[in-house]
């Protein structure tokens, strides 16, 4: 009991001790390719109780990334778009058929992926794009479902999330998708692991902070799926949450499970008002 | 060939005779550096691109000569000169023998 | 990465003294890289420019830029990094300018080096120290 308090209190003053000034979101303004402005700070959404104004993690990041997100040729992250849209073009599967002879192009798909994660009535469930993508896969193209957050399962993410790129994120949070939203919110503000941390402690009480050398962001997902430095690598938002909680010392949920599929409706509505800003750059 | 290897360069469309223009590559590769260890603790040996190079019409524009300290996603932002029209000739190789290309043209205003 | 208590404490004490040793830990290999590029020469100190970040958001992807007007070559060292060899950009009759960015991996906090290759066949040389913050929770 003493073991975990201490460690408790060490967290807390960890985090409540900033290394450098303790910085808030910075007034830089993201325009991409030099035409397009995207939303990165907004009036909180009304259900957002303890925060007024919401703010994408791109203001928290040094202005060397920041620059990599402004231009499609220098973001890192669009090379795997080009990657998926050879995957959106290819036949798969005992049909035959690509995810292009039912959509069409993928800027059709523009619209979409603000939206997710939605209910989807027929099945009963609230579902993550990536839930979506291997409906289609199995039911209607006879094809392998893709692993949750694998490459091509990460790869589509980030072209739905690309044309989609500027809309703000709009997630429904009422009706039938009420119940997980509540399961999700209260995951938020619940702590896990030896360290006895919620995204709450840091993601709202703490944004602009610094834990160790991390600047603390709100926890936005609207740049979702990222490219991460640290990995140099196209990251889903289920991964980060698995990471996230890991980083607590706890044992982390899966990452196709309902767990984790409540909390990205609940921490995308976190963002409603944020432009979509996929694929992101972040540390 | 190393998985999922992919160029993207961006040449733009047309240029005027004698103008310079930036070139921009950026290719999809995992540069390991063999400096990383896997969960048993052995070594994963070096696998990276060791040479960029980047002619027009046949000349050499930039030769790289690329080592393990190059990020992974190698990225690389440069300058040519265009007198004429041609092609941009982008050519990378790997480690374990594989050569990737890219070719854009481009056009004198 | 599951590491125990004791393990990341150890890790973090070893980071926080590797980060301390002075970078000539390993300036020997790259003085004996700059000797193999300039056959011995001497560096003059302008004719070379290095843009690099002071604080690295992450040592994985640090965004640097070289320029030497004239240089027939530039080579790029991380001295702290175990092997130091980063680039050498050979430019060609043509290239617009002797001009090159790209994205590097730096170990740790580090002075990065930067030798031109000049027009007449002297040599420039220029440095940067960068600093690589080990993340929080970036994990």
């Amino acid at each position: 009991m003493k073991y975990k308090t201490m460690t408790a209190v060490i967290a807390t003053l960890a985090l409540s001790a900033p290394m450098l000034s303790a910085g808030g979101a910075d007034d830089d303004t993201l325009i991409i390719n030099g035409d397009l402005e995207i939303t990165t700070k907004t009036a909180a959404p009304d259900h957002l109780e303890n925060l007024d104004e919401i703010v994408s993690g791109w203001h928290f990041r040094a202005d060397e990334t920041q620059a990599l997100e402004m231009d499609d040729f220098d973001n890192p992250g669009m090379i795997f778009v080009d990657q998926a849209i050879d995957t959106w073009n290819a036949p798969e599967g005992s049909e035959g058929k690509s995810c292009a002879d039912c959509h069409g192009d993928p800027e059709e798909m523009a619209g979409v992926r603000p939206v997710y994660p939605k209910w989807n009535e027929e099945a009963g469930e609230v579902r993550t794009l990536q839930m979506q993508y291997n409906d289609c896969r199995v039911n209607r193209m006879g094809a392998e479902p893709w692993k949750y957050d694998s490459k091509p399962a990460v790869y589509m993410d980030a072209l739905m999330s690309s044309v989609s790129r500027g809309m703000p994120v709009d997630v429904a949070i009422d009706g039938p998708a009420a119940e997980t939203w509540e399961q999700g919110k209260e995951m938020y503000y619940t702590r896990y692991g030896l360290l006895e941390l919620s995204c709450a402690n840091c993601h709202e009480q703490n944004y602009g902070n610094y834990i160790r050398a991390d600047h603390l962001s709100q926890g936005q997902i609207n740049g979702f799926p990222t490219y991460r430095l640290n990995s140099a690598s196209l990251v889903g938002s289920h991964d980060r949450f698995r990471g996230c909680i890991r980083d607590t010392r706890a044992e982390t949920f899966a990452a196709d499970s309902p767990e984790f599929v409540a909390l990205e409706l609940y921490v995308a509505s976190r963002g409603n008002g944020l432009g979509v800003e996929g694929p992101a750059v972040r540390n | 060939m190393a998985d999922g290897v992919k160029p993207r360069v961006k040449v733009p469309k047309s240029a005027a005779a004698g103008e310079a223009v930036m070139l921009k590559t950026l290719i999809s590769h995992p540069m390991e550096s063999g400096q990383r260890k896997d969960s048993s603790g052995n070594v994963i040996p070096r696998s990276i691109i060791n040479r960029f190079t980047c002619e027009f019409n046949g000349e050499m524009v930039l030769d790289v000569a690329m080592d393990p300290a190059i990020s992974t996603n190698p990225y690389f932002e440069f300058e040519a000169m265009v007198n004429e029209a041609g092609d941009f000739k982008f050519t990378w190789y790997d480690d374990d023998g594989s050569v990737y290309e890219d070719t854009q043209s481009i056009e004198i205003a | 990465m599951d590491f125990t208590r004791r393990e990341t404490l150890a890790i973090g004490g070893a980071a926080a003294l590797v980060t301390l040793l002075p970078a000539g830990a390993y300036a020997a290999t790259s003085e004996e890289l700059i000797a193999e590029f300039t056959g011995g020469a001497d560096m003059a100190d302008t004719g070379v420019e290095l843009t690099a970040p002071e604080i690295a958001e992450n040592g994985n992807t640090v965004p640097i830029e070289v320029r030497a007007e004239g240089a027939s070559a530039i080579l790029v060292l991380a001295t702290g990094n175990p092997t130091p060899p980063v680039a050498t950009f050979n430019f060609g009759p043509l290239a617009a300018s002797q001009y090159a960015s790209t994205r590097i991996r730096l170990a740790g906090t580090q002075d990065v080096v930067a030798v031109a290759k000049l027009a007449d066949g002297s040599f420039a040389r220029t440095s940067k120290t960068v600093k690589v913050t080990i993340g929080g929770c970036g994990g």
